[in-house]
This record gives structure tokens, sequence and C-alpha cells, in this order.
């Protein structure tokens, strides 16, 4: 009894909080809301741009990619999100091949180059991240990186090298690899890599800071991470090595957004998308978070070397998902997991 | 007539009173069912799940790799709370009743650990001692550069684990002890028993339920834990769990693995039972309590000083420093360092919320299981634990199935986040309270009903007062837990709505430590009050010393 009269005191007192809150949000205009598996302390300062060119409210809801997915896949057609802006685009083929998403704007689909987007046009990708190899440059320099990632299974790199088995860029990568080579080709370069007894790590920053202390010499992470590390540590030591001509460690996965189809507010998530592959909208993930423009025609900032040299391997990056199983399974027969 | 007419109203009197009784019982029941139906809204959901699963989920689940990741979870869960009994007896025994030096304050110290979430705790421990760490680094110059030992995988699982969980132990054992008649080892001492055997053979029996209920707080919290065990990557069950949800987007495989993760809790319950036992723990002879002696350490004395703080130097200052550093680290580089008030007011209300309604749902459940030890109450009991086991994430997942399913305009608001908090965390609030309970024998509430108090009556002039110690020891339990609860907070919360875990997560989450640190430092100092009176409140009054 007093359970259920607690309860519902606290269900009064918070949904008085939650309406006052909702009607300001009506008197401003449209409120759109966002799951974002990007990372708040990245996109915040994108997403307040938004609001004020636009004039559309955001509630933005912060997590992670692949748990917000699963929340989206548990909420169905009863989801309140409007747009799920994801760190990477497996997330989205899962949401997508579950059906809940709506197809985007042809118009907006085709600004973007083909392999960041879905072939359903279910979702368009925003930015991408190309799988590098990062190295101490006071240990190595550029010249003595192989081409192919597949070249670390030599065993000159035993205990030199890192990575992050948990980590969901690098299983991508695993899963782009099995799509490229199968199965059996991929488990000889995870046993060759086991071989050469890597350092572990969780996260892919960790990597880049390992890397930084000299603890190893190179470190298969995304490109940007180095760019992350060196804000928050000053300069560091450390340097991108990108894969080139279609390797399998060249892979390049798209951060994405995609409208569920449970929305009310149709129009203003198309503008939200819409301004995520805009100019404005590509120039921030390419002088801000350092990573790749997917607009055709746009080049990246800096020191990355242009996408087509890279040529990632030509993969379907909402049907990465699909391999994912099977690259946890190598991952754990192997011992990484 | 004149005679019936009293006797009559004496045996409408007495029917009344049953009636009473037996609807105060129905209520107690109806209220424990109440609560084991919420308490298995998890797995009702993930049964909902696993019946999904098809052939190549179970092919995936069905192999040697789950047998191994189980035993290394109940592995590591077996030796953290042997290392967590080993840490935290002694030492409710060395500040409860000996004279060690500065007793008053290693009790609350000791207890501190608590307030450091397990996942910043290992963080702190690997960028403290791994390789590539602050004291790898201040090493590089020297000799010993590059000597230290790797400490992930079992190792720094196990000690940060150790390290944050003993508390339970230590809390638990010594509100215990404190509850203790010293006429039981006064005896024991007078019919020629040393120091060590009066305690072996006495004390420590009549410790047994504290020390059971502590060690399953911690074993249970070992076999859920993701944030340690990932971050010291020890592969363990709950990673497996994760690695479906994040990795492969597969809810079914993750639902069987879950249901596993709470057949091996269950099994750890049964344990419990038998080793707490059938005994009696309330003395039952005549004359009052009084206060214990306390042992005189003698020349042990500065050994035990030594133990407590090379201990706390581990468990709390070094986490605590290493966060420090990063709050300064940050300032020194420019960054603004943001303590987020909003957002730990926000931590304050959902956790004194959770920790309020965990307190009313334990009750019955504690009440149950004590006076009413029969096979429903067992089954509301071991229920009432199934969400401890469980990963916060699979517990969030199944709250957003049945809400949004059932009673949408939960869905996402703050009482939804407080339920979250009740069904992970409630044991919490039901072994302290079921602690005191048993220290109350039923002679003292006959007494109060012979002496013409009602039943309602004896109850809150006997049994109340009692019970509002382990009530006061379960709230601040569940309040310092759900204050460092992730998972499903990020999941439930009203969009927008920030705690303190949450800005860690996010500054954590972008590799930007600085901005994770002011916001845990806040999140440590807000645990420290209610830690502070859950520790105190063990303290015993100043008593003679027993000399040796």
């Amino acid at each position: 009894m007093a359970l259920v009269l607690c309860l519902g005191l606290l269900v009064v007192a918070c949904g008085g909080a939650a309406g006052g809150a909702d009607g300001d949000g009506e008197a401003a205009g449209t409120t759109l809301t966002v799951y974002s598996g990007r990372e708040e302390e990245l996109v915040a300062p994108l997403l307040a741009q938004f609001e004020e060119d636009e004039g559309i409210d955001l509630e933005v809801r912060y997590g992670d990619s692949a748990e917000l997915a699963a929340q989206l896949l548990e909420e169905g057609e009863a989801s309140p999100a409007d747009v799920f802006f994801s760190q990477d685009a497996g997330a989205l083929g899962v949401v997508g091949a579950e059906g809940l998403l709506a197809p985007i704007d042809n118009a907006i689909l085709e600004r973007v180059d083909h392999q960041f987007r879905s072939q359903e046009g279910l979702w368009v990708g925003t930015s991408g991240r190309a799988r590098v190899a990062v190295y101490n440059t006071e240990a190595l320099s550029e010249d003595d990186l192989p081409d192919s990632i597949e070249d670390f299974t030599d065993e000159s790199w035993r205990g030199r090298i890192g990575f992050p088995p948990t980590n969901s860029s690098f299983q991508a990568f695993v899963a782009a690899m099995i799509d490229a080579q199968g199965d059996e080709a991929t488990l000889a370069f995870l046993e060759g890599l086991q071989a050469n007894e890597p350092e572990l790590f969780e996260e892919n920053s960790d990597v880049v800071r390992a890397v930084a202390a000299g603890t190893i010499d190179v470190g298969f992470v995304n490109h940007y991470y180095i760019y992350e590390v060196a804000a928050e540590e000053g300069d560091i030591p450390v340097a991108n090595h990108f894969f080139t001509n279609g390797d399998p460690g060249a892979l390049i996965n798209a951060a994405g957004v995609g409208v569920l189809n449970t929305t009310d507010q149709a129009g203003a998530a198309e503008t939200f998308v819409d301004y995520l592959t805009s100019d404005k909208g590509q120039r921030f993930f390419a002088e801000e978070t350092f990573e790749y423009p997917v607009v055709r025609d746009l080049e990246p900032s800096g020191d990355l070397v242009p996408l087509d040299q890279i040529q990632s391997p030509d993969i379907d990056l909402s049907e990465l998902g699909e391999r994912l199983p099977q690259a946890l399974d190598l991952l754990a027969q192997v011992g990484f997991l | 007539m004149s005679i019936a007419a009293p006797v009559i109203r004496a045996g409408l009197a007495a029917s009344r009173a049953g009636r009473e009784a037996s609807q105060a019982r129905r209520a107690l029941v109806l209220c424990g069912l109440a609560v084991g139906a919420l308490m298995l809204l998890p797995v009702a959901y993930l049964v909902v799940r696993a019946l999904e699963a098809d052939a190549s989920s179970w092919d995936l689940i069905l192999r040697g790799r789950t047998v191994w990741l189980a035993v290394r979870s109940v592995g590591l869960a077996a030796t953290v709370t042997l290392a967590a009994a080993a840490l935290g007896v002694p030492l409710a025994w060395l500040t409860v009743r000996t004279d060690l030096p500065g007793r008053r304050l290693w009790g609350v110290v000791v207890a501190l650990p608590l307030v450091i979430p397990s996942y910043v705790g290992a963080f702190a421990l690997l960028a403290a001692l791994g390789q590539g760490g602050l004291l790898d680094a201040a090493l590089q110059d020297t000799a010993l550069a590059g000597s230290l030992p790797d400490i992930t995988g079992w190792p720094g699982a196990w000690a940060s684990l150790t390290l944050f969980t003993y508390p339970y132990v230590y809390l638990l054992v010594a509100a215990g002890m404190k509850g203790l008649d010293p006429a039981a080892e006064e005896a024991a001492r007078s019919l020629g028993r040393s120091s060590w055997a009066t305690f072996r053979s006495v004390t420590l029996p009549l410790l047994r339920p504290s020390i059971a209920a502590g060690c399953l707080l911690v074993a249970l919290y070992t076999l859920h834990d993701f944030g340690a065990v990932s971050l010291m990557r020890f592969p363990a069950f709950t990673q497996a769990i994760y690695l479906q949800y994040r990795g492969a987007f597969d809810r079914a495989p993750a639902a069987i693995l879950s249901l596993l993760l709470v057949a091996v809790a269950l099994s750890v319950l049964v344990l419990e039972h038998s080793a707490r036992g059938r005994a009696r723990y309330y003395r039952s002879g005549a004359g009052s309590r009084r206060p214990l002696r306390r042992v005189a350490l003698g020349r042990w004395k500065w050994a035990a000083f030594a133990f407590c703080s090379a201990l706390s130097l581990a468990a709390f200052v070094l986490p605590v420093g290493v966060i420090v550093f990063w709050v300064l680290r940050a300032v020194s580089e420019g960054e603004e360092v943001r303590f987020t008030w909003a957002a730990g007011l926000g931590s304050i209300l959902v956790s004194s919320a959770g920790a309020a309604v965990a307190l009313l749902a334990a009750l019955p459940v504690a009440l149950l299981a004590v006076h009413r030890p029969r096979r429903l109450a067992t089954v509301v009991e071991r229920v009432s634990y199934s969400g401890y086991a469980l990963p916060g994430i699979v517990v969030a997942l199944a709250l957003v199935f049945f809400s949004i399913n059932t009673v949408p305009l939960l869905y996402q608001s703050l009482p939804l986040v407080v339920i979250a908090y009740v069904v992970l965390f409630l044991p919490q609030a039901v072994e302290p309270l079921r602690g005191s309970l048993l220290q109350v024998g039923p002679r003292l509430e006959e007494a109060a009903r012979a002496l013409g108090k009602s039943r309602l009556g004896a109850f809150r002039a006997v049994v109340a007062p009692l019970l509002a110690k382990g009530a006061g020891a379960g709230a601040a339990l569940v309040f310092l837990t759900a204050m460092k609860e992730l998972p499903a907070t990020l999941l439930l919360r009203p969009t927008g709505f920030e705690t303190l875990a949450t800005r860690v997560w996010s500054g954590a989450a972008a590799g930007l430590y600085g901005k994770a640190a002011g916001p845990a430092l806040l999140l440590l100092a807000i645990c420290a009050v209610p830690l502070y009176f859950l520790a105190r409140r063990v303290e015993v009054d100043e008593a003679e010393v027993e000399s040796k």
C-alpha cells in the first residue's frame, strides 16, 4: 500500500515536472527527439548550432550506439524517438533490418558516396572513420610500416602490437575481413596476431596512450583517436599509418543517421538529416571531430589520406552486422575475447 | 446474563484480535507477493526473449566456451568473496572490539571504498599501476623501468572488486558485532577458553548471519559486475552478455546467457542459506544486554594500524588521488572543470527515492523471511535476488519492454528509474533488515503482547525500534549503490535528465578523463555523507578495555 502510494506521489511529482518541460518545448516550436550514440562531448556543439539555425528544438538522448539500438528494438512501434544518430553503420543496419526506419529522401541520399549509405535508402552516413595503425614516431618511421595489416602476423612484430578486441570498430574490421576473405583466412590472420602476443585493450584511446608511452609500437584503432588523446595530453609521439589499395585493414566505417518510421515529425527529421549532410554539417565533422566528410567532392582536413587512395574494401556497411556474430566467434576462438 | 456479558465481550475481543492478526498476515503475504512479482519482471522478459532464439543462438550457447565463462565468473566471485570476508571480518572486529589507535576514525575510513564505483576504481588502479600508467611513467628513467607486472586479467579484476566491495562485509558484520550480547563470550571465557578460542567457537558462529549476508552481497555483486571485469579484460559471463548486445546486436543469446546467470545466482543463494543455518540468534536469558568489552591489542596494536592504513591507501587514497590528479591536470591545461551540480541534485533525487521505495519493498520480504520461513517466503526472497544478479542493461531492457507495452506513461520517467533501482538493489535493503529482525526474539514480541499491547502495538513498541537500525543501513546501502548506477539510468532516464554517473560516463566515453573527473569527485563527496552515518552507526559506546 505504502509502496503504491509512494510511487503514485512520484508519478505525480515527476509528471508535473515533465509536463512543464513539454509545455516550454511547444511554445518555442517543434521538438525533435534524437537518440544519439555519438558522444555528447563531440557533437553537442553541432546540435546546438542546428537548433539555432533551423529553429527546431532537439531533445537528445545520449547513450551507447548498440545499447540505443537494443532499446529501439524493444520500443518497437511505440518508440518516442524521431531520429537515430549512430556511431556506426552496424547499429543502423540492425534497426533498419527490423523494419523500424523510414526511407530517406533521394536528394539527400545521392549527395553521399554510395559506400556510406544504406543500399535500401534507410539510413545515410554523416562521417567516415578509417581504420589505421597508429605508431610511435620515436620507435618507427612511416617506411617501417607494412602496406597490409596482414603483415603484422610476421614474427618481427612480436610483443609490439596492441588493439581493443571488445571494441565495436575492431569487431567491424574483423567482420569486413570475413566478408572479403572468408572464415578460414580471417581465422589464420587472427591466429597469426595471437602468436605475436599482442597487448589487448578495452578502449581505442587506451591503445593510443600505450603507443604514446612506448609500451607498444603499433596499435590498430580508428584514425581520429590520436587527435582526441592529443587534445587531452598535449603533444604525443604518435602518427597514423593508413592502409591503402583495398587492404582489409583499410575499412572505412560510417557514423550515420536514420529516421524512425514511428516519427510524427517527419519534416523536422528530414531537416535534421539534411543539415548533417549539408556543407555546414560536413565541415563540422572534418574540422572539429577530424573525421572524413562523406559528401562527394569534399576534402578531408589536415593530414588525412584522401578516401580515393584508401579504397575501402567494397562491402555493404549495413550487412556488416550480419557478419558480426561470426567475427565474435572467431575472436573468441582465438582467445581475444 | 450479568455473568455472561463480560465473557461474551472477551470472546468477541479475542476473535476480533484473531481477525486482525490474520488480516495483518494476509496483507503481509500480499505485499510480499506484489514485491515478488515486480522482481520477477526481468526473468519474465528474459524468458520471452529466450523463446525467440533460433537454432544458431542455441549453438552459440551450448558449447564449451559458455561453461568456461561460467566457471571463470564463479571462480572470480568465490575468490573475491573469500578475500572480502578475510578483510571485512577482521576490520569489523578491530574497529568494534579492540583498542585500535584511532578506532572511531577507522570505523568510518575503512568503509569509504564503498563510495567508489567499481568501474571508476578499476580504471584508477589501471591508470596508477597499469602499464603506461602514472607509476610506470614515473619509473621510466630509473633502473626499474618496465618492471611493473601486468595487473590486467584475474589479478586486476580480483583486486579491484575485492577492494571496492569488502565494505559490504565489514559494515554488516560490524553491525552484527555491535548487537552481540557479551554474556555468551563471558561464559566461554569463564569456562577456560582462550580469547581466540572464544572468538572462533562463540563469536564467529553468532556472526554467521551477518557474514553470510555480507558475502552474499559481494558474491552477487561480482557476478553481475561488468565495468571492472571489462576494464581489467577478464572474460566473464557478463562480458559475454554485453558482447551479444553490443557486438552482435542479438537479444536472444543474451537472454539465454542472462537466464544462466540467474541460475548461477540462485545456486549461490542456496549455498548461503545452508551457511546461515537454522540457528537462533537472539538472546533468551534474563537480564538486559551490557556493553561489549574491548580487547587490548598490546603489541599487535601497530600492526593492526598498519593493516588499516595500507588497505585505505590502496582502496581509497589511490583512486581518489588519481581522480584529483585528472582534475588538476585539466585545470593546469586551462580546461574548464565542471562539477555539474544539477546532475548532483538529479543523482540525489533518484537515489533517495530508490532507497525509500526499496526499503518499503524490502520490509514484507524480510518480515516474511524471518517470521514465516515457509516455502512461499523462501520463493519470494529468492526471486528478490534475481535482479541483483543481472547486469544493469538486462534489467533496463526488461523495464523498457514492460513499461512501453503496459504503462507507456511510465516510460522514460523518473519513477521508472526508481523502479529499476528497486529491482536491481532490493537485496541490499533486505539483508540488513533481516539481520536486525533475526536479533529480535519472538519472546520480546510475546512479552509486549502479554503486557496488553495489540499485535500492531507490540510491533510498534518492540520490533520497530530494532528494525529502524537495519532500515537505516539498508536505505544507505541502496542509496550509495544507486548513486553509482549507470546502465539502467542511461536507458530509462527521461531524455536530458542527468546524474553524476551519466556525466562521468559521457566524459569517459569520449576519452576525456579531465571531463569525467569533476563529476566523479562530486559523486564521491556526496556518497561520503550517508556512508559516514552508516559507519558511525556501528560504533560502540566507550567501554572498559578488557585486560589481557
